[in-house]
């Protein structure tokens, strides 16, 4: 019994995981590195891993502050409102990304309140990076505060306290005690922000148009690439954004038990 | 007066946490704010340090009054029930906080810190981390965190309850020998009517909020101020009894008393050291029965049920009890040598 129970957990990563994985990295290598790299180095790649590299590095920074701020007010504060906030938090996990973009499409569209504002002040918002960007910190919004308001909760503010009754002010509490209490948390879902970032598609592909050399992103270049029958090139800047998906796993991990480290 | 608390009061919603409150603390003293849980000992102490604002009142700090300072210039050093040590911090980093953010030259802080280390017992400790202390250490490193930038007053709420039975008595006498050395005018919440004894040089009990007595640890116990710091301190016999003709009569005992109307109900109090039994039945007037017999460590305690039903507690050194014959259910004779009236509400009965 047992040895069908772990053949069939074996059996279920192969077909999902290992054998999916397997077959792309052979893939990507199929026509020799060389091959490989000239489909990574093409222009139209290299514009759409640098356009990911910068969505993401705004949504981090965007997702980390603004992340564990919410976090601070939910954890901390008593106000009117509150439950129905905390509840709202896992709403972009139940919405389809499709959805989202599809939410921004209207929002910002040229008829919209929104799209008129910005189209008189000639600011580009739908099918241009700030739309890629607002669309991917829909979709990555839940992951810090998530995250950092239950460890908030439990670590308490006794420590805060302290730290105040010795003389320290709100940001020097917040740098020397809170942040250091939380900071592996924080990583965790800074990691996992990244990580949803760089693969995000569907709710970028509604509100980027796509459009080659301008709003294609990494992600949506595999898509293309697939589309268009070069299977090489969709294989090989998957299996690019897969390394790099390696490297935030583990760091993932490494996050993830200080965390529990810290909380035993 | 070091510190000055008058008409304070704290309302959380609808609830009044504290109520009208004054006292004053007296320079270098130790005092105990003892209390059930809820009196709101707790609440004054987070007020006085500033850590909640009071809902009415004024509280005064060296003659200044601080209820719109800020916690960080009250020049208090607070000790919490779970220590709240910084856990990244090692000890030598714990107690080095304060006088970082005070901005300490690092040639003063070093020796600073080194002299509360060895004050605490806690040489050669420095370098390690919270986890790896025992909790009285990690006890004793939070008051020493508390005490290095020189606090005007040490704060310490329930210093003690989150050690074993152990620990803790070796906790108090070491605050005591501390409070000696260093004569810093200190304020400790505890609920424990034993620990706010033996610690105390005033004690301030409350009771939902209010203020119920204020005195030495002696006139705390022997002359309880209203009923219940009668009830809440020490153990105690408590009886209604009926005045009738200057008696007050219950279960078949009656106590002299003066200046009560016939029909007027009073409450007799007395601590069960004032009930002497005798396992011979014509030692003593009143006649009872042994009802059961508790080990106490020091001494015993005897239940008897007299004759009228009553049932009452008395308390018998060990070397008196060994000399003695008791056997549960047997008869006994007893008396009782001193009684006092509990003070009802309103009024304080004189003897």
């Amino acid at each position: 019994m047992r040895r069908i129970l772990i053949a069939t957990v074996w059996f279920y990563f192969g077909i999902l995981l290992i054998g999916p994985l397997a077959y792309l990295c052979t893939q990507s290598f199929q026509g020799g590195v060389a091959v490989f790299w000239d489909e990574v180095t093409r222009p139209e790649a290299l514009h759409g891993f640098r356009l990911t590299a910068v969505i993401t590095a705004i949504v981090l920074v965007v997702n980390v502050v603004l992340g564990t701020v919410t976090a601070l007010v939910l954890a901390r504060q008593q106000f009117r409102g509150r439950t129905l906030l905390s509840g709202l938090i896992d709403l972009p996990f139940a919405v389809s990304p499709v959805i989202a973009g599809f939410m921004l499409v209207l929002l910002f569209g040229p008829d919209a309140i929104l799209g008129t504002f910005f189209g008189t002040l000639e600011v580009k918002v739908l099918f241009a990076l700030p739309a890629m960007v607002l669309a991917t910190l829909f979709v990555t919004f839940p992951f810090v505060v998530r995250e950092l308001t239950p460890l908030l909760q439990a670590v308490g503010t006794d420590g805060e306290e302290a730290a105040r009754t010795l003389g320290a002010n709100e940001w020097q509490v917040f740098l020397k005690v809170t942040l250091p209490a939380v900071r592996w948390g924080m990583v965790y879902g800074a990691t996992l922000t990244t990580a949803r970032a760089i693969g995000e598609f569907g709710a970028v592909l509604v509100v980027s148009g796509n459009v080659l050399m301008l709003t294609q992103t990494a992600t949506l270049h595999i898509y293309q690439s697939y589309v268009d029958f070069n299977y090489v090139g969709a294989y090989a800047v998957a299996a690019t954004l897969i390394a790099v998906s390696f490297v935030i796993l583990v760091l993932l991990e490494v996050a993830r038990s200080r965390v529990a480290a810290g909380a035993a | 007066m070091k510190i000055e608390v008058r008409h304070l009061s704290k309302r959380f919603g609808s609830v009044e946490a504290v109520s009208d409150v004054s006292f004053g603390v007296k320079e270098g003293e130790l005092l105990g704010l003892l209390g059930p849980s809820g009196s709101g000992k707790t609440t004054v102490l987070r007020m006085i340090a500033g850590l909640e604002t009071p809902s009415g009142g004024d509280i005064f700090i060296d003659c200044l009054r601080v209820n719109d300072l800020p916690v960080q210039q009250r020049n208090i050093g607070f000790v919490f029930q779970h220590y709240a040590l910084f856990k990244h911090l090692t000890v030598f980093q714990n107690i080095a906080f304060g006088l970082k953010i005070k901005k300490w030259k690092k040639a003063e802080m070093a020796p600073r810190v080194s002299d509360l280390l060895r004050l605490m017992g806690l040489d050669g400790l420095g370098d390690r981390y919270p986890h790896q202390l025992s909790g009285g250490q990690r006890q004793r490193v939070a008051i020493a965190r508390a005490l290095a930038p020189r606090p005007s007053v040490l704060l310490l709420d329930e210093p003690f309850g989150a050690v074993d039975a152990k620990v803790r008595q070796e906790l108090r006498e070491w605050l005591i020998r501390l409070h000696d050395n260093l004569n810093v005018t200190s304020l400790f919440v505890t609920h424990d009517q034993e620990e706010a004894m033996e610690v105390s040089d005033r004690i301030i009990v409350f009771s939902k909020g209010k203020l119920e007595q204020d005195g030495s640890p002696a006139e705390v116990y022997e002359e309880p101020a209203t009923e219940f710091v009668a009830r809440f301190i020490g153990s105690m016999n408590i009886l209604e009894a009926e005045v009738r003709g200057n008696l007050a009569r219950v279960g078949g005992l009656e106590f002299p008393v003066t200046g009560f109307p016939d029909g007027h109900r009073v409450q007799v109090g007395f601590r069960p050291y004032y009930v002497q039994i005798s396992e011979d039945s014509m030692q003593w007037p009143l006649k009872a029965k042994l009802r059961r017999i508790y080990f106490l460590g020091v001494a015993y305690r005897l239940e008897i049920e007299t004759e009228g039903g009553l049932i009452l507690r008395s308390r018998m050194n060990k070397e008196e009890f060994r000399e003695r014959r008791f056997e549960v259910g047997r008869p006994v004779s007893y008396a009782i040598t001193q009684f006092r009236l509990l003070p009802q509400e309103g009024r304080v009965a004189a003897l």
